[in-house]
């Protein structure tokens, strides 16, 4: 039994087929990378893992269980966490707040409990906090803790989506473009983490990446996508120097 | 300047930042409660209209403020609070349990006000709510055997446990209580998960979504805990104006609870506050204004001589008598408010209080949006 499993899955938005017999296989501890040319169907294919859109075939396999059908706000507490191609962060709260909304998956308290602040949410409270702290810590983000996202430089900002990401304790981390937008420097930490994602707090990651360094630096297996379709897979040398691949990147 | 050393986790989730904090705090509700002391009689009714509208601000924050939701039919869950309570207590219930009742009952419409609040946003949502306020204007008309239609309905003074709270004083002190229950409720919500929820709600409905929020349920609870509130201020409304008829809770209202929150600052439980006192306190200060202007100007006019100074008063005093002026006035303020001030009178005052507290170190730079690049430009 895989970790985690996409199994023929397609969707169509009115006649484009935006994905259309996807399948493939990601090992637990491993980083899988999905790569492709603008408007391939990477994000869409988030976007169906993430239960944002309902796929018109298909199954989706978490750790044995059949996740095609379950509620989006569902996926976090199974395991699932995603970053955004597009930054979609709380822009009007401080980073903490942002990193704290990322722990409602653990959340135990009822409204009640809640309106009248009773010790067992303080007590919650104290808890959600230590756990954003070692995050907080793990990605060096200390002096931007109480800053608004409004006020914080982009590149910041991609790393406290990743941060955010990762306070929701996932067993699978989707990263959107991890280092669309940063400097050379600021992708080099991206690699750096994701390694260490990988091998110090043994999280899965499944990528969509348009950085063939970044790609080959992190990834253990990569799969090409274009027009929906899956063109080769494989180790991320076997996948560059697939002639379908160049030809698609290429525009042949 | 203060610093603020932090040793706990703890502390960041406390009711008041540090011990100052909570001391300005305890001096403020101290003049609050001593007020009616030095005031007449007058000022401590206008003062408690402060307090009614501050826990109507509340209400509308949470939804608009936090929850990114917005309501043009708020006027019509505080008509509904207002005729239910007094409809209750007419029957006899007891005070407490007449609110209660109010409250629930406005509970239950604000959930259902809220289902189309799932599928709509902006302004379809703004559409659908202000139907909705339009319908209950009617019901509050036709249904004569519970609201007497435009006969209007009379509202006895509140007796609770026995005690008459008919004097102003008194109701002065009851509506304080029920703010501050209110602000504490609605603090220790925003602090806790459920705040959390719908701050991401109104700011990324999508990476809500992804990180375990259910937008349905928490959107229904913002409308529902808004609704419930209104429910309250409602039943101290009926109180307050003595006497209900359904022209009283029209859209004008709502819109003016709206402007409420949003010159108050939207996003902050002080602006709900600072909102209050400014909508509730404004029509007074233009009737002192109106008739204070004209007389002090001809008095000066009387003094110096030159006659222009009391026309200029009697000028001024015509304008302010004119019908719709109060509405202009206000209407003007909120225009400058979005224009200058966009985080509205909060905004302002924690201008003032960094201004203050870095003397003489303040650099209007703080408050300067840093300019940051989209990756669309960056790549450029
Ligand atoms: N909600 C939608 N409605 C209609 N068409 C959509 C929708 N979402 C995606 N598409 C289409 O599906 C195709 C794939 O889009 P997708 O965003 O997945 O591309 P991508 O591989 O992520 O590209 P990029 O590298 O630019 O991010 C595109 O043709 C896009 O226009
Ligand atoms: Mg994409």
């Amino acid at each position: 039994m895989s970790f985690f499993k996409v199994d023929q899955l397609s969707i169509n938005f009115g006649g484009i087929k935006a994905v259309d017999g996807v399948s493939f296989d990601v090992d637990k501890g491993s980083v899988f990378t999905i790569i492709g040319p603008n408007g391939a169907g990477k994000t869409t294919i988030f976007n169906l893992v993430s239960r944002i859109y309902e796929p018109s075939g298909g199954r989706l396999v978490f750790e044995g269980n059949d996740i095609t059908h379950v509620p989006p706000h569902r996926v976090a507490k199974l395991g699932i966490a995603r970053t955004f191609q597009n930054i979609e962060l709380f822009e009007h709260a401080s980073l903490l707040q942002n990193l704290l909304l990322a722990r409602h998956a653990h959340k135990q308290s009822s409204f009640f409990s809640e309106l009248l602040f009773l010790p067992s949410v303080r007590r919650m409270e104290v808890e959600h906090r230590e756990a954003v702290e070692k995050v907080i810590d793990f990605l060096d983000l200390q002096q931007y803790r109480e800053s608004l996202i409004v006020n914080l430089p982009y590149g910041v900002r991609k790393v406290t989506e990743l941060a955010r990401a990762l306070c929701t304790n996932p067993k699978l981390l989707l990263l959107d473009e991890p280092s669309s937008g940063l400097n050379v420097e600021e992708t080099e930490d991206m690699a750096f983490w994701i390694q260490d994602i990988k091998n110090l707090l043994g999280i899965t990651v499944l990528m969509v990446e348009h950085d063939m360094k970044l790609v080959s630096a992190v990834s253990d297996r990569v799969l090409a996508l274009n027009y929906g379709r899956p063109l080769a897979q494989g180790s991320p040398q076997e996948v560059q120097s697939h002639p379908e691949v160049v030809r698609a990147y290429l525009g042949g | 300047m203060r610093f603020v050393f932090k040793t706990s986790y703890a502390q960041d989730i406390q009711l008041f930042r540090d011990r100052m904090d909570a001391f300005w705090y305890v001096l403020l509700a101290a003049a609050v409660a001593l007020l009616p002391v030095v005031m007449s009689e007058y000022y401590v009714g206008e003062t408690t209209w402060v307090f009614i509208y501050a826990i109507c601000g509340v209400s509308l924050m949470v939804l608009v403020g936090y929850t990114g939701l917005i309501s043009l039919g708020h006027a019509a869950f505080l008509g509904i609070g207002a005729y239910a309570h007094a409809f209750f207590i007419k029957h006899g219930v007891p005070w407490v349990a007449a609110v209660a009742l109010a409250v629930v009952i406005t509970t239950a419409c604000g959930i259902i006000v809220g289902l189309p609040a799932l599928r709509m946003s902006g302004i379809y949502l703004a559409i659908a709510t202000l139907a909705f306020a339009t319908i209950i204007q009617e019901v509050f008309s036709r249904w004569e055997s519970v609201t007497h239609g435009f006969a209007g309905m009379p509202v006895e003074k509140p007796v609770i446990f026995g005690v008459s709270f008919a004097h102003d004083t008194a109701f002065y002190y009851l509506c304080l209580f029920f703010l501050v229950v209110s602000l504490w409720l609605t603090r220790n919500l925003l602090r806790a998960p459920t705040g959390r929820a719908w701050v991401a709600i109104r700011d990324s409905e999508i990476a809500a979504q992804s990180m375990g929020v259910n937008i349905a349920i928490y959107k229904s609870m913002a409308f529902a805990y808004s609704a419930a509130l209104m429910g309250l201020a409602g039943a101290l409304f009926a109180h307050k104006i003595a006497y209900l008829a359904p022209d009283i809770f029209t859209i004008l209202l709502s819109i003016q609870l709206l402007l409420l929150v949003i010159v108050g600052g939207l996003g902050s439980l002080h602006g709900a506050v600072f909102g209050a006192i400014f909508v509730a306190l404004l029509p007074p200060v233009i009737a002192i204004l109106r008739d204070s202007i004209p007389a002090t100007l001809s008095s000066v006019a009387g003094a110096t001589g030159l006659s222009l100074f009391g026309a200029i008063g009697e000028g001024v005093g015509a304008f302010l008598r004119k019908p719709g002026v109060e509405a202009g006035i206000f209407g003007l303020i909120l225009v400058l408010v979005i224009l200058l001030e966009p985080l509205g009178m909060y905004g302002r005052w924690m201008k003032i209080r960094v201004y203050f507290s870095t003397f003489p170190m303040y650099k209007r730079a703080t408050f300067k949006r840093q300019k940051t690049y989209m990756r669309s430009e960056r790549l450029r």
